[in-house]
């Protein structure tokens, strides 16, 4: 946010922080209102009001701490039954506040993380310094304190929230969003380390640990080996919210991102495995090589079973969609539905639920967007983007409250040996696996990447959940352990968190790149694919290109035509695209009414500068606008063998940012250019001679409403661009020729033929005057056409040139 | 010889070599197999073949800054004479077209006016990047070397124009 002045943000901030502050007072009032008991109704039952946010001591499993409501208005007399003889006033105003508890608290701490989020974006100055989940944190912390100030417990993380609730939505966008190339390019690798670097730092850790808890003096040596081990694993996981959050603000490029993020994905099948496994083990008295074993396949089991669930879920999904043509509006709800089943499905059997709802959203992705509506996808898209902010806020929010409601059990030795042992264990971890992986990677992993890979390898609220989870009977020691766990992630949040900008800075690490891609990279790398294909088929090699090329050719052979509905399985998406972008840019003109600044830096190049013969007369075309590269893009993007793609770069939360809300400005100068061009060059278009028209006539013609010319069948050597615009077979080719038509107006021809000027004919649909703009895509190409023909349309009878006949050819 | 230049070890060499013979038929030499009379060369033999396949060589760790530099260049100048295919040392427009229309020539609905729109556009593009603000009446001849290696700054080259020599399997020639 640009704040004109530094003072302005701070005071705008002010009554947030009222508000704020007003709520978090509000928090405690209630608390203690709700606990004033009531004698007349203690018999209600306990487990009325599930205590879902409720504090509670880890203890009371089934807490249902105040369940008593508070009523103003007396009731009968329970020690008389039979005869109530007192009459009440009727209760004009009263209060309830058990009856909404439930839901009110929940809805004011979400209130609360919202307005938190809010607050540090009006104050841009500490969010620069401080990522936002430390923030975050310490407001937590703050809320915690407050309300233990006040005397009220106040609520800790319950695992089984944070899992059910407050996780999914966040996998769940990071799955559907998922960077699917950079992901498979670097699967390989995102593998080694997820598996081989979570099970190394869990057993190194869990061993350095329990050497230490030998040594004598430290009170630790009732701590077995077996603990330590789960211990080891709860700490070991890289979270993918804390690698989210933090690496999200530091833009580093995709390579890295992706390393990190995959990997704090991919980690959580080995986190179920191994806590469960050390969970049942602590209570054998020996681990026989059988366990092992079994614990070894459970992996394979956990994983795969977890991805597995996650495709049927996802075809199912993808399915579903294709018959939702007529109820779009509960388009979005089926992915969301679908993906949360596909991860309570996969918890069901003790799979590995992240992975299940990463392969469904990936699988589901691209067939379900071909089937729903523009504004399901973007409904979609908005939901998930909203519910994993607002998660992730809650989870870091509630890191802070439950850090401060906790019993904590504070043993230096264990604390700060867990901590020096994580670090080591991480270096060490990514050190060695970076020198096996670099032996079979092309684009080697440098020093500086593998430090950044170290570095970010951060822990959060898994951690915390998984150790909350713990039983008391099994293991005495788990407030040390959470106590731990808690220091562990916060300094990886808070130290590692807050330095890592300035580290990659000073590291020089190379940054997402932020410049849009021209069109000549495009073709360029595209071309080089190809190229590259080839070669590799010289070679005889099947590399990544031909397994890809295989899946390709099977998806589009069979699964397209299950999946997507009707004819879009053979359409490309290109249309939709060049449909909706025209519906939009119409739209966006006939709002703001063709009033637009000059961009400063355009560039002059224009046709005429690379192909001059062909112009008869000199003119100043527009280069292209930025809308238009986009369009090209999509064409080039879409419609090429797909054999590599470039790595994109990929930000969870700003969503992809819409071409042509950027170029706004530019397309409309061009517009408006092109409306002035357009007269111009109608005037100086050749018309077919046989059409006997006076010039004046035939000006008119064009310019106002356009009827079908035929061509000239002999007319031998002049170019002729034929528009069909109804056209269903090529209407992006229209769209992009239009597009062109509008702003150059002027092809050179073809090499082949003689260059005598351009003849243009237009076949449109002769219905003019329709200005319903806005007809919902239902006949598409009409209403594009029409469109255009209002945006370009200089009017019904265009003002004539100035005594300037038509020049008949390009004599 | 040349072979010591291109850095491509024995082992490779004798990968190329089997496959060469593959490919060839046991020919000494690789016939042009296109259908029209493109190109420049009928035939080529090994050490052609193999100085084509030193260009798509990984990039190695150990290589100092001007190595690397120069690695990039002769790619490029690969790539750039796959464009430029008359060889008079810049893309113009008609090349440009050319290479555009083949790319998309996948795709049957679309129609030529577009592929020729698209490749105007890159060029008008690549003559902004290149020259910047042009005058109405300055032509842009075509895209030069130096003007393609401008284009190709931003993008790492080295890392996408490479084929992994480690185990080339000699398969069956099923063409």
């Amino acid at each position: 946010m640009q704040a004109k002045g530094s003072r302005a943000p701070s005071l705008r901030a002010l009554p947030f922080l009222f508000i704020v502050a007003a709520l978090l007072g509000l928090l405690p009032l209630l608390h203690s209102h709700g606990l004033q008991p009531n004698p007349m109704l203690a018999s209600e039952p306990p487990h009325h009001y599930p205590a879902v946010i409720s504090g509670s001591e880890p203890g009371d499993v089934t807490a249902a701490p105040h369940d008593v409501s508070q009523e103003i208005r007396p009731l009968p007399n329970r020690t008389s039954p039979g005869h109530v003889k007192y009459r009440k006033a009727f209760p004009v105003l009263g209060i309830d506040y058990t009856h909404v508890r439930i839901p009110f608290e929940i809805s004011l701490w979400i209130l609360l993380a919202c307005l938190m989020k809010l607050g540090f974006h009006v104050i841009p100055s500490v969010s620069n310094i401080v990522p936002e989940s430390c923030l975050l944190i310490v407001v937590g912390l703050l809320v915690g304190g407050l309300i233990k100030g006040v005397g009220e417990s106040p609520p800790i993380l319950k695992s089984d929230i944070f899992f059910l609730f407050l996780l999914p939505p966040i996998i769940l966008d990071a799955g559907y969003f998922l960077p699917l190339r950079q992901f498979t390019e670097n699967l390989g690798t995102i593998l080694i380390f997820a598996v081989v670097g979570t099970l190394w730092n869990a057993f190194f850790l869990g061993g350095l640990m329990y050497a230490v808890c030998q040594i004598s003096g430290t009170g630790l040596s009732h701590i077995g080996l077996l603990a330590n081990l789960l211990f080891g694993s709860i700490i070991s996981a890289v979270d993918p919210v804390a690698v989210l959050a933090v690496f999200e603000e530091i833009h580093i490029n995709e390579l890295l991102h992706i390393l990190v993020f995959g990997e704090s994905l991919l980690n959580d099948a080995v986190t179920v495995v191994l806590y469960h496994l050390f969970e049942e083990f602590a209570n054998f008295e020996q681990v026989t090589v059988t366990d092992i074993i079994l614990g070894f396949l459970s992996f394979f089991v956990v994983s795969l079973g977890g991805v597995f669930v996650g495709v049927i879920y996802g075809v199912i999904a993808a399915f579903t969609s294709r018959f939702t043509s007529h109820i779009r509006v509960i388009e979005p709800l089926f992915v969301f539905l679908y993906s949360y089943m596909a991860y309570l499905s996969a918890e069901l059997f003790h799979l590995s639920g992240i992975m299940a709802l990463i392969a469904s959203g990936v699988v589901m992705r691209p067939y379900v967007e071909a089937n729903i509506s523009h504004k399901s996808h973007t409904t979609i898209k908005y939901f998930l983007k909203m519910w994993s902010s607002v998660s992730e806020t809650l989870i870091f929010i509630f890191l802070g409250v439950s850090t401060v409601a906790g019993k904590h059990y504070w043993n230096w030795t264990f604390i700060i040996s867990t901590l020096i042992f994580c670090l080591i264990a991480r270096v060490l971890g990514v050190l060695g696996l970076t020198w096996f992986i670099n032996k079979f990677r092309i684009v080697k992993l440098t020093p500086k990447d593998q430090f950044i890979i170290a570095y970010g390898g951060l822990r959060g609220a898994i951690a915390f959940s998984l150790g909350y989870l713990l039983d008391y009977q099994h293991f005495g020691m788990r407030d040390m352990f959470l106590t731990a766990i808690i220091t562990v992630i916060f300094f990886t949040v808070f130290v590692q968190g807050m330095t890592i900008r300035p580290l990659v800075d000073l590291l020089a690490v190379k940054k997402k790149q932020e410049t849009k891609r021209s069109i000549n990279e495009e073709i360029h790398t595209q071309f080089l694919d190809h190229l590259l294909t080839g070669i590799e088929d010289i070679c005889g090699h099947y590399g990544h290109h031909h397994w890809k090329d295989k899946l390709n050719r099977f998806n589009k052979k069979y699964v397209k035509k299950c999946l997507i509905a009707g004819e879009r399985s053979k359409e490309p998406q290109l249309i939709a695209f060049y449909h909706k972008m025209e519906m939009k840019q119409a739209i966006e003109l006939v709002e703001s009414g063709g009033l637009g600044k000059i961009p400063s830096a355009i560039s002059t190049v224009s046709m005429q500068n690379i192909n001059p013969r062909a112009l008869p007369v000199k003119r100043i075309l527009p280069a292209l606008s930025k809308d238009k590269e986009e369009e090209i893009r999509k064409i080039l993007r879409n419609n090429l063998q797909k054999t590599r793609q470039r790595l994109r770069s990929y930000n969870r939360h700003t969503l992809v940012a819409d071409p042509y809300e950027e170029a706004w400005n530019q397309m409309l100068l061009r517009r408006q250019k092109a409306r002035q061009l357009e007269q111009k060059i109608n005037n100086y278009l050749t018309v077919p001679a046989h059409k006997l028209d006076s010039p004046t006539m035939s000006r008119a013609r064009i310019g106002s409403d356009p009827q079908a010319y035929e061509p000239k069948s002999d007319s031998g050597n002049l170019p002729i661009i034929t528009i069909d615009p109804a056209s269903p077979q090529s209407p992006e080719s229209v769209d992009l020729v239009n597009e062109e038509l509008k702003g150059t107006s002027c092809l050179p021809p073809s090499p082949e033929e003689d260059e005598e000027g351009l003849v243009m004919h237009m076949m449109e649909p002769s219905s003019p005057g329709t200005d319903n703009v806005f007809t919902p895509g239902a006949s598409d190409s009409p209403s594009n056409q029409r469109m255009m023909r209002c945006l370009s349309d200089p009017g019904p009878q265009p003002e004539p040139e100035e005594g300037e006949p038509f020049i008949p050819k390009g004599k | 010889e040349g072979l010591a230049k291109s850095g491509i070890t024995l082992e490779q060499i004798e990968h190329l070599h089997r496959r060469f013979k593959q490919i060839s038929g046991d020919q000494p030499t690789l016939r042009n197999l296109r259908q029209a009379p493109d190109g420049l060369a009928d035939e080529i033999n090994f050490e052609d073949f193999l100085t084509i396949m030193s260009y798509f060589r990984p990039v190695e760790m150990n290589m100092d800054e001007e190595q690397l530099d120069h690695f990039r260049k002769e790619k490029l100048k690969f790539l750039f004479h796959m464009y430029d295919s008359d060889n008079d040392g810049k893309i113009t427009l008609q090349e440009y077209r050319k290479v555009v229309e083949e790319l998309l020539s996948r795709n049957p609905h679309l129609e030529k006016e577009s592929a020729r729109s698209i490749a105007d556009g890159a060029m008008m593009e690549a003559a902004s990047i290149c020259v910047g603000q042009m005058e109405p009446d300055q032509v842009y001849e075509g895209i030069t070397f130096e003007d393609f290696l401008k284009m190709w700054q931003g993008i790492d080259i080295d890392t996408k124009m490479h084929v992994r020599f480690l185990n080339m399997e000699p398969i069956a020639h099923c063409h």
